[in-house]
């Protein structure tokens, strides 16, 4: 018997096998051993000069050094704790927030869900980066402040696509059938409405998580994120800049590593959104 | 004898799916001749879907002919093998000389185009260049299937015709080049039973005037009984029995086809129930009194009335049928009876409870544990996330009832009551049957020990032979738990042989209620007469009775 459930319910070890899903999980987790433990990836320190400045990509330096001797691999490696756990904060505070809002108003209904909802809609009325710029400014520079200054802005996006599932849920017959057993309306909620709504929410948490990186490093190449000589990705490239010219490697490579980590993020929520499908 | 319209030799059709090939269709063989109807009878999964797809070189992309031959005897260009046939000359074929009326009146019509252009587009698409003449043609197709004011509907779009409407406007659109043959896959099995009666007789009318060849594919077999001269009875991809309708029906051969005529409740007596006899001056368990509930329909629109003034009482123990078709009500009803509905005016009360009374949510949820609601479709109404026992055992939780070992015991002594296996209860919905996920549903509503069970269409989405099962396990828990029924249904057939009393509605009044017997041997209202002559298999039944 047991046989034949495995073989109809496809595993979802199966999936996570294929090269679709395998490199970006490989590229994610390379990304977070480096944000936890970057002293195994390299001896070099992020902010001592170890060289001439200026020098090209070679066995020594892989992405060579800066404009202060620095080792740009060693500062991209140290970065990873900064920018990782900026986004990891982000998408915390969007998730958490927002999908509360959205699952309060889509449970609900009614006065609190209009309420709610226009309020949200205020929040998708402002540009992001404004709104996370005034947020940044209203709490201070730093990592933190500019990863919940993204989070904020996360937050509306959470909220729509949680409601509308919640929505989509509430009326189908086995919530109502649900409610016909004796089921009051916390319990429904918790036992049939979230588990069955929540899994879009997930996917798109790990999209966010690729933007939230993003983000944060748009603020801090506008100046508003880490202070230098901090390695985070976004200042790495914002002070690489002055010598795109002369020394490309040293926007390039932390930029092709930033494109990286996002678009792995990217595939693999895409590969969360398909095995609900399946 | 000519060569038929349509051969179908030794047919095998198999699926690419992720789990390897399935054989879908087995070595099917069968005949269509010109000017009747050869009908394809069998349960879902059978293969006859996949038989008509083949026909029509429609299969799904995964799907492909493995064997055998569909030979054409077209009137241009002679007999033409369809098997590996290209594109197209497929395109050449669908429309002028093999047309397919679709299943499902609902969403087989294109929502943004109007009438007329859906109608009008097999002839535009065999090079019908002069648009007077398009128009012409399409007005007299529309009133060749009789659809009322044609200049006026052909500009309507089709969210403005009903269901039985827009099935005449396929049948219209499949007649438009006058095609040698017709395959209508379950053409009726959306509509409502008067409804499906005036379209099969309108396919009948059409087909004797123009001598087409109809493939009839339908689960039902009292529909194939009134109307075909050959039978092909399908199951599992391969074919139970073949022949002449009427030698197949009074003489079946096969085990399966005995089966189906002896599930059929329109054809048999299937469930076999004592008569409940109802002590005089008892109370009944059920009150209905006036009912009448609107909907509101937004501002300055009168609100819908969904139900006016319907009363009626059940006796302990008994079952109350509600019949009607679709907009009658009858839903609506049985949800008020089971408080999911705010009743406008009116009472309702069940044992002691006054139901319509119950505002509060904490009143509504004690009421649950002695009324509970089986719903139509079983593939709904199972959190897709719980696995069986999880299902089973919420009720209980809900209410508080027992310790974590007893609720295992109730769900076993309840999975036992409806015939699973004491297995399925780590099993997640998915993996069950149609037939078993309804024993499911009938166990959770079971498990509370309530003495009235509302069951709105509870058998309807279920294939034959399933269904009567359901019903014969309806009847025997009725009889061992003294449970009380109130039985919601479109099918008259099934009504009579569950049923002690029947209310019925026609567009939320109700008509007629009464003893089954009385209201289905003596129906004094034109409504009732309507209905109870809808029910397909009509022919079968005189044979039986003379």
């Amino acid at each position: 018997m047991s046989g034949a459930i495995t073989t109809t319910a496809p595993s979802p070890w199966r999936a996570l096998l294929r090269p679709g899903t395998l490199i970006p999980a490989i590229v994610l987790l390379v990304a977070i051993a480096w944000a936890v433990a970057p002293g195994l990836f390299t001896g070099i320190s992020p902010t001592a000069s170890v060289g001439p400045s200026l020098q090209a990509p070679s066995a020594e330096h892989w992405f060579g050094t800066d404009s202060t001797g620095r080792d740009v691999f060693a500062r991209v490696i140290h970065g990873a704790s900064q920018s990782i756990s900026g986004a990891l904060i982000a998408v915390l505070v969007g998730l958490v927030v927002g999908t509360t809002i959205g699952v309060a108003a889509g449970a609900t209904g009614g006065l609190v869900e209009e309420a709610l909802m226009r309020v949200v809609d205020v929040l998708l009325a402002i540009p992001s980066l404004l709104l996370s710029l005034s947020v940044v400014i209203l709490l201070g520079f730093g990592t933190t402040n500019a990863a919940i200054a993204v989070g904020i802005t996360s937050i509306a996006v959470f909220a729509r696509l949680a409601r509308s599932q919640v929505v989509g849920v509430r009326v189908s017959e086995y919530v109502e059938a649900a409610y016909g057993s004796g089921g009051t309306a916390l319990g429904v909620l918790w036992r049939h409405i979230l588990p069955n709504s929540l899994t879009p929410v997930i996917a798109l948490a790990a999209l966010q998580l690729g933007s939230a990186i993003l983000q944060i490093s748009t603020l801090g190449f506008l100046g508003y994120g880490a202070p230098p000589p901090t390695p985070e990705w976004g200042l790495l490239i914002a002070e690489g800049r002055n010598y795109v010219a002369t020394a490309w490697w040293l926007t390039v490579l932390p930029g092709f590593v930033v494109v990286l980590v996002v678009l792995a993020t990217n595939r693999l929520s895409q590969a969360i959104r398909g095995g609900e499908a399946a | 004898m000519s060569e038929p319209l349509l051969t179908i030799d030794d047919l095998r059709v198999s699926y690419r799916t992720g789990r390897g090939d399935v054989d879908a269709v087995r070595g099917v063989s069968l005949e269509v001749r010109a000017g009747e109807v050869t009908a394809l009878v069998g349960e879902s999964g059978s293969g006859k879907s996949t038989v008509a797809q083949s026909t029509i070189g429609l299969l799904a992309s995964n799907g492909r002919i493995a064997g055998g031959s569909i030979r054409l005897n077209e009137r241009r260009e002679g007999v033409t093998d369809l098997v590996g046939l290209s594109e197209r000359r497929w395109r050449g074929l669908r429309g002028r000389c093999i047309a397919l009326i679709p299943q499902d009146p609902g969403n087989s019509l294109n929502p943004v185009a109007t009438i007329g252009a859906s109608v009008g587009e097999a002839l535009r698409i065999h090079g019908w260049r002069d648009r007077a003449k398009v128009r012409a043609r399409v007005l007299e197709l529309l009133e060749q299937v009789e659809i009322d004011d044609p200049a006026t509907r052909a500009k309507q779009y089709p969210h403005e015709l009903s269901g039985g409407m827009r099935q005449r406007v396929l049948i219209a659109a499949a007649l438009a080049l006058e095609p040698e043959l017709i395959i209508a896959d379950e053409p009726t099995s959306a509509l409502d039973v008067t409804v499906q009666r005036t379209v099969l007789d309108l396919l009948d009318r059409l087909r004797e005037q123009s001598g087409t060849g109809l493939l009839l594919i339908t689960h039902d077999l009292a529909v194939a009984a009134d109307r075909a001269d050959a039978l092909v009875v399908m199951r599992g991809g391969t074919v139970q029995e073949a022949g002449p309708a009427a030698s197949v029906l009074a003489a079946p051969a096969a085990d399966y086809t005995r089966a189906l005529l002896a599930d059929a409740p329109s054809l048999t007596r299937v469930v076999e129930r004592e008569p409940v006899v109802v002590a005089a001056g008892e109370r009944p368990l059920v009150e209905v009194t006036g009912l009448r509930q609107e909907f509101r329909r937004g501002a300055g629109r009168e609100p819908l009335v969904a139900v006016d003034d319907v009363s009626f009482a059940v006796a302990r123990g008994t079952t109350h049928a509600i019949v009607g078709e679709s907009g009658s009500g009858k839903t609506t009803t049985g949800r008020a009876i089971a408080a999911f509905g705010h009743a406008t005016a009116g009472a309702i009360r069940v044992g002691d409870v006054d139901v319509t009374g119950l505002r509060s949510a904490r009143d509504r949820r004690a009421f649950r544990r002695s009324t509970q609601l089986v719903y139509q479709n079983p593939y709904g109404s199972l959190d897709p996330r719980q696995s069986i026992e999880r299902v089973l055992e919420e009720p209980l939780r809900n209410f508080g009832i027992g310790s974590k070992a007893d609720r295992a015991g109730r769900v076993a002594q309840v999975l036992e009551q409806v015939a699973l296996a004491p297995e399925i209860a780590q099993r997640s919905p998915r993996e069950l049957s149609g037939g078993q996920r309804q024993r499911v549903a009938i166990a959770r509503a079971l498990i509370l020990q309530p003495e009235l069970v509302v069951f709105d269409e509870a058998v309807s989405a279920l294939d034959v032979t399933v269904q009567a099962q359901i019903l014969r396990l309806l009847a025997r828990l009725q009889a061992e738990l003294g449970l009380t029924y109130v039985f919601i249904s479109h099918d008259l057939a099934v009504v009579r042989q569950i049923a002690d009393t029947v209310s019925v509605l026609q567009r939320g009044r109700q008509v007629e209620h009464g003893a089954v017997a009385q209201v289905f041997d003596a129906p004094q209202h034109d409504y009732t007469k309507q209905l109870l002559a809808a029910i397909p298999g009509a022919s079968l039944r005189e044979d039986n009775a003379s």
